[in-house]
């Protein structure tokens, strides 16, 4: 096994695009399959050493957050975390302190899990990320990447340089909730990222949800438009929320959960992180 | 002088009750200590072990040449270099064992009987060619069906793990094979009649899962066979010699061959108490010449070691109005894994020993299945049991309206009493356990929305056994104990507490070392909660063979009859005489030379008297009724101690003890497919508990002394293990109003029952 | 197999060491540099027994490779306690009885340093949640807690 520290994108991308090329930024899940043999890379591509693929910055046009950035360092921006707290709760919930200390948004998306815990946050939050390509650099919307487990649209070569946000709206806010056995340490058996924004008249103005856990991928609800856009929240439009999150489950049966265990909780994490949502755009 | 019986709890104790620092503490909060892996040694070789990936599968063929042709592979062994055993029990702490199984657990001869299942190991001069001649050894194997629960297990045509098992307690004898091993029966009384008298009579089906032990350090141990057969062993055990007796007969070497030492050990919990590794590197370093370090990966440690049981029971109690009990009644079942060997036996002992019946049944089976062989695990069987018990009786409590304490301080075992098992109880606090918990402020604390309180008490034997210690006197005035039983939790410190007791000299002058197995006689293993109880009488008792030693070179350099000399306060002491005139230990050992040379004292025996320890817990849950998820918020823990020697690591063995039981009722389980493959063998998806999952664990140290030893001690290590499952089933219970009699209480199994009753 | 060299200082002092890329952090402490005071209780970062700082982050030397730590600072449990003694932290899991067995210790009390640099007065919950990934299966926790936080108050008092 090779391991080189590229100094540029391009040289990323070119040694990336090699046979059985691994990007390492965290390594909280590379290095985890190395132990266990899931993969045997022929070469290791330390991506730490890029320009502003470490770095947070904020400007008119938002937020840029470095894809190998570690969460620890992201949770520790204040003003990150005031303008989007349920992104930042999402990604601190990524493993403990220490794997808090590794573990990257860039990591995060591509391992592709459908339990990731940023996933549903960032898809909520309107997010996207910026790919780097051997011949050009694109933007794709968060949503966008994993098409199956373990599985992304990266092509060749390409790998994530940073992720974008917007700077919310007054009267905005975002939750993420999720549903795990312990307190600590566990993988998602449910993940609910919801993000909304209100009128100055408390009125509903957008909305996403979206949730983890259920599904080969990360869901993005669609629907709520009807429910909620244009009107004040209530009993019954909640309840809507919790019977489309529940139509939008196809969980499997496994070690972490059951189908009808995974159905039921999608709609009362989806709830539980729109009140939350709520709570925070009314005080934003 | 030596009289075992004679109590210093009459006197005050200067050392023993208070909370010194541990003589190891600072080679382990510096990374000084060295436990089962961090030994190495020159031209050490690397071992490693090829595992079946079937759960029931018979070997045809092993060709292990293409390995052994791999350069850097120095040795490969497979069953063909282990002898065979007929079938003889031997008793292993709490457990029994059979070298015929214990062969083939170490490396399957005739069939692959679990994935994990050891089939052949390699020794190497790197890991990465030792793991590539696991991929070169060709094995073929005939897969045959497997069976994985004990109600499969039990059926006539379920596939059979041991075509020559005939189950041993039934009378006739059967005369097919089963995959039952065993059944026991322990009791008293007539329990049809009791029923009979009952007004109320409650029955359940109960289940639990397997768990494991979960100790933080992986087996692990380093071998080192010499050309001429003489064999030197590092690892990571719960029982030097137990190790070496294991694996002198498995290895066809004398005792003397083999010198064992413990290393520090991190953790155990019953579940080093078995050899794994240990045979295997022994094996290859005989044949490579060479030493041969052996780690398990965390993987390895959950497939291929001892969990503890999964069980299905069924308990039948019935009461008067009053709550007074007339009849217990339990079957239990428990998964044996591969071979026999379930802890069974132990678990019908004492599923109701915590009370005192007149009608009393309990009637156990040990039933093999593609599983991992069971090892011991803190109370092995009693919790499970236990659990059944203390479930029954808190729903009787609730359909009598009778406060959960009172009806077991109405039904509880007392001095005098005969216990399920046979003999007439000791002094025991059952009844102390429960006023403690009665007077505790927990108790009558208000609860919260979705919150419910649990009780629960549980009853452990403890043992004594073999042991041997021995102390030497310094020529400095110093002091060094030498110890036979692993120190699993901080034992050097009580033992240490226990000569300086004696010894009337401060503790931090006395130096507690483990001794290897050539250092001491045997020595039972560290188990039964047997250490503080037995290798404190023996050093009390040696401690007091070495003052007596101290008064007779006392006696001779004042030239006066021994008894005109007493040991006071780390002094000789002239007794008659006109001036008051001492001798410190130091001017003593000083003098040693000229008195008879150095002064030290040895004791081994096999201790007996060994005392119950009882306890009971409260716990208050809060179940999210939306999700299932079950916190624990508030929990406390009363035992009796017996005397505790070390207040702080009694403490502590409360705590931990506890806070394993929260992980056993909460969250752990070992989840097969239906390959028989174990899905979940990491700690990520295992899920002990972790910091935040649970609250501070307060804990009362209840002392009624156990009247064998001379400061009263009693044991405490296991029996906190045994009432959480039930205090948490049962606060779970109260909190939903729905009984729940399946564990662990893990978020959709209890969303399950509260969604659909 | 060629092998990396890589530079680096751990507990202030300077290591150079040849790394197989494949290895980590925590093989080549213990394997390498016979610093075993770092345990490995899983190897997947699940258990916290290998917690060392990195470039003052706390971290699992599981999930580091030891390519990767060429011109970076590490401390790990044999560099807690100075010439001087103990570390007060260190004093207070003796004093307290905060350790059975002692093999998740070193990983609790790196960890533990770590949270009392970044946050002098912690409460219960903050310290169970920091402490979430070290397991400890002897001692329930409540005698770790307890230690974390009277040693908090006893520095923020000195």
């Amino acid at each position: 096994m090779e391991y080189v520290t590229p100094k540029s994108a391009s040289e990323a991308s070119q040694a990336l695009s090699q046979e059985g090329a691994f990007a390492l930024a965290g390594g909280t899940d590379l290095l985890v399959k190395l132990k266990t043999r899931f993969v045997s890379p022929s070469v290791v591509v330390d991506i730490k050493h890029i320009p502003n693929i470490m770095t947070i910055k904020q400007s008119a046009e938002g937020w840029w957050i470095g894809a190998a950035t570690p969460c620890a360092e992201i949770v520790e921006h204040d003003s990150l975390s005031k303008n989007w707290p349920g992104v930042v709760e999402a990604l601190s919930l990524i493993g403990s302190t220490q794997i808090q200390g590794r573990a990257t948004l860039g990591g995060n998306l591509c391992n592709a899990s459908p339990a990731a815990d940023s996933i549903p946050a960032l898809i909520a939050a309107g997010a996207t990320c910026v790919i780097s390509g051997q011949t050009k650099e694109r933007e794709e919307p968060v949503e966008k990447i994993v098409t199956a487990p373990g599985m992304t649209t990266l092509g060749k070569g390409e790998f994530i340089i940073g992720f974008k946000l917007p700077i919310p709206k007054n009267r905005s806010g975002d939750a993420y909730l999720r549903l795990i056995p312990r307190s600590e340490m566990d993988i998602a058996v449910v993940g609910a990222g919801v993000s909304l924004s209100l009128s100055e008249d408390g009125k509903i103005e957008a909305i996403r949800v979206a949730l983890g856990a259920i599904a080969p991928t990360q869901v993005l609800l669609s629907g709520l438009e009807d429910i909620f856009i244009g009107k004040e929240p209530n009993d019954d439009a909640i309840q809507k929320l919790v019977s489309l999150a529940e139509k939008a489950c196809k969980p499997i049966n496994d070690k972490r959960g059951t189908i009808e265990y995974r159905t039921k909780i999608a709609g009362v994490l989806a709830k539980r992180a729109f009140g939350i949502a709520l709570k925070r755009a009314n005080n934003y | 002088m030596n009289d075992m019986t004679q109590s210093n709890l009459e006197r005050a104790l200067k050392i023993v009750g208070t909370r010194p620092a541990r003589p190891d503490g600072v080679d382990k909060v510096t990374g000084r200590a060295l436990f089962g892996s961090d030994k190495s040694l020159p031209n050490m070789l690397v071992g490693r072990v090829l595992r079946s990936p079937y759960a029931h599968a018979k070997i045809i063929s092993i060709d292990t040449s293409k390995a052994e042709a791999l350069n850097g592979v120095k040795a490969v062994i497979t069953c063909a270099d282990f002898e065979d055993f007929p079938s003889e029990f031997v008793p292993n702490g709490e457990m029994v064992v059979n070298l015929k199984d214990i062969t083939r657990n170490i490396m399957a001869r005739e069939k692959a009987l679990y994935v994990g299942h050891t089939v052949a190991a390699v020794a190497a001069t790197s890991d990465e060619i030792a793991e590539k001649a696991l991929g070169l050894i060709d094995i073929k194997y005939e897969v045959l069906p497997h069976v994985l629960e004990v109600e499969d297990a039990e059926r006539p045509d379920a596939p059979l793990l041991h075509e020559d098992m005939i189950t041993i307690g039934v009378e006739p004898a059967p005369k097919k094979a089963s995959n039952v091993a065993k059944r026991v029966e322990f009791g008293f009384g007539d329990v049809e009649k009791g029923f009979a008298e009952a007004d109320l009579i409650v029955e359940r089906e109960f289940t639990t899962q397997q768990v494991h032990q979960g100790y933080i350090e992986p087996h692990a141990c380093l071998a080192s066979v010499s050309e001429d057969g003489q064999a030197d062993l590092w690892c990571t055990t719960q029982g030097a010699f137990v190790v070496r007796n294991f694996c002198s007969k498995l290895l066809g070497l004398s005792a003397a061959q083999i010198r064992v030492t413990a290393s520090e050990i991190g953790g155990g919990f019953g579940g080093k108490t078995v050899v794994y590794l240990e045979p295997l590197a022994l094996a290859l370093s005989r044949k490579s010449c060479r030493p041969v370090k052996m780690d398990m990966s965390r993987a390895e440690v959950f497939t291929s070691s001892g969990p503890t049981s999964g069980a299905k029971i069924w308990v039948k109690i019935g009461v008067k109005n009053d709550g007074r009990i007339t009849a217990g009644d339990c079957v239990l079942k428990y998964q044996a894994g591969a071979f026999q060997g379930a802890p069974v036996g132990p678990g019908a002992m004492c599923a109701f020993a915590p009370y005192d019946l007149e009608n009393v049944r309990a009637v156990g089976y040990d039933i093999v299945v593609n599983r991992p062989k069971v090892a011991a695990y803190r109370a092995p069987g009693g919790p499970i049991s236990e659990y059944g018990v203390e479930s029954v009786l808190d729903e009787i409590a609730i359909k009598l309206k009778i406060d959960p304490i009172e009806i077991r301080l109405k039904n509880a075992a007392k001095e005098g009493t005969i216990a399920p098992y046979g003999p007439k109880l000791g002094p025991i606090g059952m009844i102390e356990t429960l006023e403690a918990a009665k007077a505790h402020p927990h108790y009558s604390a208000p609860l919260g929305p979705n919150q419910g309180r649990g009780v629960a008490s549980g009853f452990w034997f403890n043992i004594g056994g073999e042991t041997s210690s021995s102390i030497t006197i310094n020529e400095d005035g110093t002091v060094g104990l030498t110890l036979g039983t692993t120190d699993i939790g901080g034992s050097r410190a009580s033992m240490a507490m226990m000569a300086s007791e004696e010894l009337g000299v401060p503790m931090d002058l006395i130096k507690p070392v483990i001794g290897d197995t050539n250092s001491l006689g045997f020595n039972f293993l560290t188990g039964g909660s047997r250490a503080t109880f037995s290798t404190g009488m023996t050093v009390v008792r040696s401690t007091r063979e070495a003052i007596e030693e101290l008064r007779k070179r006392a006696a001779l350099l004042w030239e006066v009859d021994l008894d005109q000399v007493e040991w006071v306060d780390g002094h000789a002491r002239l007794i008659a005489g006109d001036e008051p005139k001492t001798m410190s230990l130091a001017q003593i050992a000083k003098q040693a030379g000229k008195t008879g040379g150095p002064i030290m004292a040895n004791c081994s025996m096999n201790v007996t008297g060994a005392g119950p320890s009882l306890g009971t817990h409260i716990v208050d849950v809060e179940v999210d009724t939306e999700t299932g998820k079950v916190s624990i918020v508030r929990y406390t823990a009363i035992q009796d101690a017996g005397k505790a020697i070390h207040p702080a690591y009694v403490e502590g063995q409360m705590q931990g003890g506890a806070v394993q039981g929260i992980g056993w009722a909460l969250n752990e389980e070992y989840i097969y497919n239906d390959k028989g493959q174990l899905e979940n063998a990491g700690f990520l998806d295992y899920r002990i508990p972790v910091c935040s999952d649970v609250p501070m664990i307060d804990t009362v140290i209840v002392e009624v002394p156990n009247p064998n030893h001379p400061y009263g001690v009693r044991g405490v290590g296991e029996t906190p293990i045994i009432p959480p499952l039930a205090a948490i089933s049962n606060a779970v219970s109260r909190a939903t109003n729905i009984r729940f009699n399946e564990l662990p209480l893990s978020p959709p199994k209890v969303l399950a029952r509260l969604m659909h009753g | 197999m060629s092998k990396t060299q890589v530079a680096t200082c751990i507990n202030g002092d300077t290591h150079e060491f040849l790394c197989d890329t494949h290895q980590t952090l925590l093989d080549v402490l213990r394997h390498e540099l016979d610093l075993t005071g770092s345990k490995e209780g899983c190897a997947t970062g699940d258990c916290g027994a290998c917690s060392v700082m990195l470039d003052d982050r706390l971290v699992c030397a599981c999930l580091v490779l030891g390519v990767e730590v060429d011109g970076k600072e590490i401390e790990t449990i044999e560099g807690m306690s100075s010439g001087s003694g103990l570390h007060a932290i260190q004093q207070k899991f003796i004093d307290l009885a905060a350790l059975q067995c002692g093999i998740c210790t070193p990983g609790v009390l790196v960890a533990t340093k770590a949270l009392l640099t970044k946050n002098k007065n912690p409460s219960e919950e903050e310290v169970r949640f920091w402490l979430a990934g070290n397991l400890c299966r002897c001692t329930g926790y409540d005698k770790i807690v307890r230690a974390v936080l009277e040693v908090a108050a006893d520095m923020r008092n000195a």
